[in-house]
């Protein structure tokens, strides 16, 4: 039986990638995610881990590490954040496309200039096309179950691809949590051994990354898609079995307190947490009011996110990354693109905040939903508004 | 050299594990030196090859040159691949997950992909120590995209980013020493190598594949697409690079530089020189000024021999 431990975050995730007996760490240091890599390096040096540990140069070289690792047929772990993920961009790419199941928690953190290593969203939106499965989590039980669940889908043969699980970086990745840490015996009996069906092996030469001219281009990249669309259906089977061996459960989008609920407010990742104590709150004082949280990032679960918010009057989003100049917060423009067809569908209002670290408190989500409120009454000039900006 | 009539195809192996029909331009020194890495490797061999023009040249989906496992990502990251795959290989093998057989790993790269865009990850593999052999098949310039300067293009060369012009000769700085800073990585094995010294250049291969930990080989390879040359004079202006001094064979074993061919006399480089329309618009003073530097580098390499 899987005992509660008090643990830090980011050393639960180190854990977890070594429950899921990992053959090959490429790892790069930066702030947040160094807690993760150190603690797989002293698993690796103490024994507790047999795993080769490439102190790598850079995060371009930790993912084409991981890349090559992965193609001879290796389980593959990484970790970064915010700078080290737009260093590694490019070779992203080549990791879905080429359909190797690399594992990566990132450590979601702010992008220069000027210089932060404090938490937003910013990197992982820069990186939100690259072909991976992504998907967020809001607490330390979250963060460990899902870095186990993204082996197995990753490794699915009818997957084979790069999956990213998102926390917050120190918001979550530097707090100690309590965590059921599951048994060995249990993880073993939940991710299967890997085999990659066609790895590089001199007995079965294969050509692995052949240039394709305009006549088959297209047709890459729409088995690509297909591939990854089709995907869901292996995450929504992995988080079901996963909640029956484990009791806890996962799904695309997840609801707090909106079955009734007038005014939806929609977060990712940690900041979930807070706002559902201002839900509490502001549920006590009668308010209709809900939340609505995004798990699953990518693929984009279109589905369950109208089905989550058709009820409702009005939707607030709050995006912890700008799209300069564009249509408000990434994620905000997405859920609208989601709903524009829809006959029925609440009033969207886009928020951005809690940039480069800062923190948004219950109060905090107080003030955004009343805000988001009027502004769906009077409307906006703006595309977005900017919580707690200083004038 | 020359006296030595000696048929190279009776005496290597026949296999072709580069097979053919690939796109190379004719007179490719590039293709030629692949194909005799390849008999020099054998089969028991994962390659690791950057973007450029042997990856162009081979792999056009879904055809293949390649009779042995073969992986291309991106530019700039070969080597770092290469360790990934090394590591993997290695790990696998201890956990028991694939046959205990020794599988060598072999990167290539361009000059741009090796001297220049790769580097920062070269340096980083060679620092690790990781078991494989790093090859690079300079062609002086960035061939595929059309003939732009690199680092390891010499001086004087007119290309399409260093034109000769009305106010330049082209190229004006030194071509990069990058066998030297292989060898600053105390790596216990560097050399280099000519397809136009064919014995030397697989006898070489079969050493570096061999060593235990990162080796090293430059390979000269002549382009006449870039260089301006006649395609039927690609083996002859190799062997003119060797004996005017211009690239020198070499080897560097555990730090000990040994030369692999000495000629009695240095060849004038105008003999090099004069066959590559790249060099055209040089006059004799730029010529002087590239006969000096030679002699120097070349007496700097006795030295070290020594």
């Amino acid at each position: 039986m899987a005992k509660r431990i008090g643990i830090e975050v980011s050393l639960a995730i180190a854990d977890a990638a070594k429950l899921a007996d990992v053959d090959v760490v490429a790892a790069y240091p930066i702030t947040p995610q160094t807690h993760i890599v150190e603690h797989l390096a002293e698993l690796v040096a103490n024994g507790e881990l047999d795993a080769q540990y490439i102190p790598v140069e850079s995060e371009h070289s930790a993912m084409s590490a991981c890349l090559g690792a992965s193609a001879v047929g290796a389980r593959t772990f990484t970790a970064t954040a915010g700078q080290g993920l737009e260093l590694m961009h490019e070779v992203l790419y080549v990791a879905s496309s080429m359909r190797l199941p690399v594992v990566m928690t990132v450590v979601n953190r702010a992008l220069s200039a000027p210089l932060s290593v404090w938490g937003d969203h910013s990197d992982v939106m820069a990186v939100r096309d690259t072909g991976w499965i992504q998907i967020f989590v809001e607490n330390g039980q979250e963060a460990i179950d899902n870095v186990l669940c993204a082996f197995r889908i990753a490794e699915d043969e009818k997957v084979l691809l790069p999956v990213m699980v998102h926390l917050d970086g120190f918001h979550l990745s530097h707090m100690i949590e309590p965590i059921y840490m599951p048994e060995q015996s249990e993880v073993d009996q939940f991710i299967p051994p890997y085999k990659y069906p066609l790895p590089l092996n001199p007995d079965k030469p294969v050509t692995m990354g052949a240039f394709a001219p305009p006549i088959i281009y297209s047709e890459t990249k729409m088995a690509q898609e297909i591939n990854l669309r089709a995907s869901k259906k292996v995450i929504l089977q992995c988080w079901s079995e996963f909640g029956s061996r484990f009791k806890r459960h996962y799904s695309p989008v997840e609801s707090y307190h909106s079955e009734d609920a007038k005014v939806l407010l929609l977060t990712m990742g940690s900041f979930s947490e807070t706002a559902m104590t201002t839900i509490d709150r502001m549920r006590k004082e009668g308010r209709e009011v809900g939340l609505i949280k995004l798990r699953l990032w990518r693929p984009f679960p279109f589905k369950e996110i109208r089905q989550a918010v058709k009820d409702a009057e009005v939707l607030i989003v709050l995006d912890r990354a700008l799209s300069f100049g564009g249509p408000g917060g990434p994620v905000c423009s997405e859920i609208k693109a989601a709903l524009y067809n829809e006959d029925k569908k609440p009033k969207v209002v886009s928020f951005v905040g809690g940039l480069g670290g800062r923190d948004i408190t219950a109060d905090g989500f107080e003030e955004i939903i009343n805000r988001g409120i009027e502004i769906s009454q009077t409307g906006s000039e703006q595309e977005f508004e900017m919580f707690g900006v200083r004038e | 050299m020359e006296k030595y009539a000696i048929y190279v195809p009776r005496l290597v192996t026949k296999k072709e594990i580069f097979a053919p029909g690939h796109r190379a331009c004719i007179g490719c020194g590039e293709a030629l030196a692949v194909r005799l890495v390849c008999k020099a490797l054998g089969q028991n061999v994962i390659m690791v090859n950057a973007t450029g023009c042997i990856e162009i040249i081979s792999s056009q989906l879904p055809y293949t040159s390649w009779r042995v496992p073969w992986i291309h990502t991106l530019f700039e990251n070969t080597a770092a691949v290469a360790s990934g795959i090394e590591a993997g290989l290695k790990v696998m093998t201890k956990k028991g997950r694939r046959s205990p057989q020794d599988v060598k790993v072999v990167a290539m790269a361009g000059d741009g992909g090796t001297s220049d865009i790769g580097l920062q990850a070269l340096s980083g593999a060679f620092e690790r120590g990781h078991n494989f052999l790093y090859i690079c098949f300079d062609n002086e310039a960035y061939m595929n995209t059309g003939i732009q300067r690199s680092s390891a293009t010499p001086y004087g060369a007119s290309t399409t980013t260093s034109p000769a012009g009305k106010i330049s000769i082209g190229q004006v700085t030194w071509k990069k020493n990058m066998p030297a800073i292989a060898a600053a990585h105390d790596i216990p094995y560097v050399a280099t190598a000519c397809p136009s010294y064919p014995f030397d250049l697989m006898a070489k291969v079969a050493k570096g594949v061999a060593t235990r930990g990162p080796a090293y080989i430059h390979i000269l390879s002549v382009c006449p697409t870039g260089w301006r040359s006649a395609p039927d004079l690609t083996v002859r202006l190799g062997r003119l690079a060797v004996e005017t001094g211009v690239f020198p064979l070499y080897e560097v074993e555990k730090g000990k530089y040994k030369l692999s061919f000495a000629p009695s006399q240095l060849r004038p480089v105008q003999d090099y020189l004069k066959l590559q329309g790249r060099f055209r618009h040089l006059d004799k003073d730029n010529i002087r000024i590239i006969q000096e530097r030679v002699r120097e580098e070349y007496s700097r390499l006795l030295e070290k021999a020594a």
